[in-house]
């Protein structure tokens, strides 16, 4: 799928949950909410992007985050 | 005056406050029980005795005009007026008496001296007030004759498309002068005149089309006469039966009276009147639930099944059986080719929750996948996931009548008198009844300074910047100490209050430091947020002007804040108000329309929740989630989904970046739309399948209050199958039979599988009228204020605090692009139009224009009227300007109910963060003056 809506989707979920104040919740906040309302090609093809192409269009939280999500 | 009248019990019902006890008295001798209040006329209509009257009517307060409800108590000199005079205790009162028939007959009389006696003739014989009146008098001669002065040559108006005005029949009686100001509250009928020159008058004098009238009928209810009458009933005459039913438009879910006439399955709509008996609109109604039910029977719809191989092949018509057997068998194979998860299905909030469930079913149970969405993807979406974050239940928490016990009102991103016109005026009476009002909106709506409803505060922010107002109001309640923090401690999480009010707190926070980014003037955040904190009663109303952003879900959650700061939830006249766009967006989200949630908000990994649909199913349930619509159309555009089962709802005009939309849909190897008419979307469709307006099937529509109505079929499926039937047979060709013999049995297996609807049934439904959610053994009989006395949905039953932080939208202005565009709807047209554009509504608007402000329009060279192209960086159309300053500086404005001038070409695709709504509301755009009408613009000279 479209990565760069991938990854503009995943920066604007991650500028959600910086702003608490708890980091280790946050990173799995991050984590969580994608799970629960990502399709799983969506999340695969990102990280297939991310394989390829690398993170650095990610923002910190969400780089935390992708690693956190399952298989 | 309707045809087939409900109980008219002459004045409202008493306000009865519980301090006073109930009042006995005796009506010709019957004895009967009252509250306090209670007018005669009311107490005797209790006791089945019926006074004669012609000014009063149970939708109106009492005025005491026409003379002919006089009676006689017992010790009282005179004759009082029944409607106007207040029971009391130990009264004893005689409707009949030699004396009081003479006084009446005498006030007919004179009333009739000035009335053409047609009643063969007249459109209300049979039906009228005045005729009932002056048989029960016994009236038997005029003496006076016609010879005098009299109004019968006086002209007709007939200049409204729905109803006509025909003074010589007027008695004037004020009722509809009244029900515009009581009911409907635009003031737009007066008396001009005095004595017997007294005439009623639309306006200053003119026609009701050029006066403020907005169509909403009340008045032509009111009427007693044949004076104000709809043409439809004038054309065909009296009905001889009526069907209850709810409006398929607005989030409102107004009951109404369908009022017909001929056999049961091709019967003649004479009208529709609103019912009294309707919970969400108790007598009222508005233009297009009223009177814009024509498309139903309009020659564009479709009513037979089509096929065609490639979307540039002509359509080909063929029968049920074929048409559905090429759809499952396309969707089949395309699961073969490319997966199982290939294929999808969007299902519409206009749909009744029965059809929705269906549809959610065959996706889940037929196709085997999640894939199913509901365009209230596209609109209220993020108070789904906003509300159920923070209150536990992903609703709003109040009735209507909710607001006639606030005492501030807050409106924020809604345009109720445009989109929710019957809530709204029952809003506008509550503020001239002395409520205070909040506005939050760039635009200055009608509420904001109307001749009868002023707003005390407007905070007009920039497009985009709602959470930086809602942060610096939640910063100036913590910081002025306007927490109600007994309710905080008793009600909410210690911790997670904590970190939002240490967050709030910040000095970037505040009002002064938001202003930058807001545009709003940090002093009138402050009275805004000292208002809202200091009322008994407090209530927030919020619509798409919240949600539909990038941060629609981070405003939600940032309202629930406030509300929950306040201590305004769990009572009457207080709350969190999602004011839905469409009938049943609701509905369509409870009934598991989400690609990640089952009916009744649980998430597909709940195990327990899948194991209980998988036995009642019999199919194994995926617990991921499947694509969003919009993720649907991305997956199109890469090859990976290319199925789309698409009932009731039109993405090629209604979804944002319609390039990109119509792109996908042209990407997809079957596309089957059920619809009315070939919408937008069916350009690219290989399957039509006819669809059923709400007036040809049985169901369910869930309001904006939670409250399940019911809709009862009016008239035969035109095309031989109601909705939730064609999507059975879809099932059965898919080769995974459904067993329903009727709509009831669906709502039953819904109330068997969710707990939230357990109490739910259509027996139940039918004995009480309409039932809001929560119903079930704890609530049977509903539950109308949600959140009384904890948050039962949260763990602990405590609300939950999220913090909101702004965050700015990635569209912003720029040197290409330097004003930002909204949208927004107005009254008479309803969403892409498909319905109303079909009636003859579009008198009333017949074009989307684009609002400019004059300061704008001045350095652009455009004046009022003009052709003006507006560009973004997703597309660019053409449609001409209206120069006001109800935009502020920097932001043009429009709607998007005619797919020929194309608003959504030049929305984008940002969407909110958690839930994908599009960002409908924030597009950077330039606007420049077109030399001539464009070819394609609808509406060209």
């Amino acid at each position: 799928m479209n990565a760069a809506h991938l990854i503009r989707m995943a920066n604007r979920i991650g500028d959600f949950f910086v702003a608490m104040p708890d980091r280790e919740q946050a990173v799995r906040d991050v984590a969580d909410h994608i799970a629960r309302t990502w399709e799983p090609r969506m999340t695969r093809d990102l990280r297939a992007h991310v394989a390829a192409h690398g993170d650095a269009d990610l923002s910190a939280i969400v780089r935390e985050a992708l690693v956190r999500l399952p298989p | 005056m309707s045809l087939l009248p409900e109980p008219d019990f002459g004045t409202p019902a008493a306000d009865a406050d519980g301090a006073s006890p109930p009042l006995t008295l005796a009506i010709d001798g019957i004895e009967v029980v009252v509250p306090a209040g209670t007018s005669l006329m009311r107490a005797a209509a209790l006791a089945g005795v019926a006074i004669p009257k012609l000014c009063a009517t149970d939708c109106l307060q009492a005025v005491g005009a026409c003379r002919l409800c006089l009676v006689e108590i017992d010790g009282r000199k005179g004759t009082p007026a029944s409607c106007t005079t207040p029971a009391e205790a130990g009264m004893r009162v005689r409707t009949q008496s030699p004396r009081l028939t003479e006084l009446r007959r005498n006030v007919m009389e004179l009333t009739l001296s000035d009335h053409p006696l047609d009643c063969l003739t007249c459109a209300a014989n049979g039906a009228c007030e005045l005729q009932d009146m002056a048989a029960a008098v016994g009236l038997r001669e005029v003496r006076y004759g016609l010879a005098g002065a009299h109004h019968l040559a006086d002209p007709r108006d007939d200049s409204n498309p729905y109803f006509g005005y025909d003074p010589a029949k007027c008695i004037v009686c004020f009722r509809c002068v009244r029900a515009c100001d009581e009911q409907q509250g635009s003031f737009a009928l007066t008396a001009t005149g005095r004595g017997f020159a007294t005439r009623i008058a639309a306006g200053t004098g003119g026609s009701f089309m050029d006066s403020d009238c907005v169509s909403c009928g009340a008045c032509v209810a009111a009427c007693p006469t044949a004076t104000l009458i709809e043409k439809t009933a004038r054309a065909t005459g009296s009905a001889e039966r009526a069907i209850a039913t709810t409006c398929a438009y607005c989030g409102v879910g107004c009951g109404f009276l369908v009022e017909v006439d001929g056999p049961p399955d091709t019967p003649t709509i004479v009208r529709m009147t609103p019912s009294k008996q309707g919970q969400a609109n108790r007598g009222h109604a508005c233009v297009k639930g009223r009177f814009a039910w024509g498309y139903a029977t309009h020659q564009d719809r479709v009513v037979r099944p089509m096929i065609r191989a490639r979307i540039t092949d002509p359509w080909r018509e063929v029968s049920w059986d074929e048409a559905l057997r090429h759809a499952a068998g396309e969707f089949r194979r395309i699961q073969r080719e490319h997966g199982r998860d290939a294929v999808g299905a969007i299902v519409s909030s206009r749909c009744t929750n029965e059809e929705d469930y269906l549809v959610q079913k065959l996706v889940r149970a037929a196709f085997g996948n999640n894939n199913v969405d509901t365009c209230a993807r596209v609109c209220h979406s993020p108070t789904g996931y906003g509300l159920g974050q923070t209150l536990g239940t992903s609703a709003g928490t109040q009735t209507f009548a909710s607001v006639d016990k606030a005492d501030v009102i807050v409106v924020i991103g809604a345009n109720p008198g445009e989109a929710h016109p019957v809530f709204a005026s029952r809003l506008k009476r509550r503020v001239r009844a002395g409520a205070r009002l909040i506005v939050i909106d760039p635009r200055a709506i009608d509420l904001v300074d109307s001749p009868h409803v002023r707003a005390d505060v407007h905070l007009q922010p920039r497009p985009g910047t709602n959470v930086a107002v809602l942060t610096a109001l939640a910063h100036v309640i913590v910081t002025e100490g306007l927490l109600d923090e007994a309710f905080v401690a008793e009600r909410c999480e210690r911790q997670s209050f904590a970190d939002w009010h240490n967050f709030v707190a910040r000095p970037e926070n505040s009002p002064e430091a938001l202003q930058a980014a807001s545009g709003v003037p940090a002093a009138r955040v402050r009275a805004a947020a000292r208002l809202y904190a200091t009322a008994d009663n407090a209530a927030i109303y919020y619509g798409l002007g919240v949600t539909e952003h990038a941060q629609g879900s981070t405003a939600v959650m940032a309202i629930a804040n406030l509300a929950m700061a306040t201590g305004n939830l769990g009572r009457e006249g207080v709350g969190v108000n999602p004011l839905r766009g469409q009938n049943n967006v609701q509905g369509s989200c409870d009934m598991g329309s989400f690609p990640h949630e089952l009916p009744g908000y649980r998430h597909v990994s709940d195990a327990a929740t899948r194991t209980a649909f998988e036995r009642a199913w019999g199919v194994d349930l995926l617990p991921t989630p499947g694509l969003r619509i919009p993720n649907m159309f991305d997956a199109a555009l890469d090859g990976s989904f290319l199925g789309l089962y698409c009932q009731g709802e039109d993405p090629a005009q209604s979804d944002p970046d319609t390039r990109h939309v119509q792109a996908a849909l042209a990407a997809m190897e079957c596309v089957v739309v059920q619809d009315l008419f070939l919408n937008e979307t069916a350009r690219f469709a290989h399957v039509f399948l006819p669809g059923s307006s709400f007036l040809e099937k049985d169901g369910t529509f869930t309001n904006a209050e939670r409250r399940i109505s019911r809709v009862r079929r009016v008239m035969a499926p035109l095309a031989g199958m109601a909705d939730w039937q064609v999507t059975l047979a879809l099932a059965e060709a898919l080769g995974y039979p459904m067993q329903y013999r009727h709509p009831s049995d669906i709502m039953d297996e819904i109330a068997r599988l969710t707990p939230t609807f357990a109490g739910v049934s259509y027996e139940k439904l039918d004995r009480m009228g309409s039932l809001q959610w929560p119903c079930n053994d704890a609530a049977p009989a509903g539950t109308p204020t949600m959140h009384v006395g904890g948050f039962s949905s949260r763990p602990g039953g405590k609300g939950r605090f999220m913090i909101a932080q702004y965050v700015p939208s990635d569209e912003q202005t720029t040197s290409r692009h330097p004003l930002l565009l909204t949208t927004g709807r107005v009254l008479s047209q309803y969403n892409v139009g498909a319905q109303t554009r079909r009636t003859a509504n579009v008198r009333f608007h017949a074009e989307d224009l684009l609002e400019i402000h004059p300061h704008d329009a001045e350095q652009r060279g455009i004046a009022d009227g003009d052709w003006v192209g507006l560009e973004s960086r997703a597309g660019a159309t053409a449609l001409r300007a209206e120069v006001t300053a109800r935009v502020q500086p920097g932001v043009v404005y429009t709607t998007f109910h005619f797919p020929e001038s194309g608003a959504n070409i030049v929305t984008t695709d940002s969407s909110d963060w958690a839930t994908n709504c599009p960002e409908y509301k924030v597009t950077a755009v330039q606007v420049r003056r077109l030399a001539r009408p464009p070819a394609r613009a609808g509406g060209a000279p």
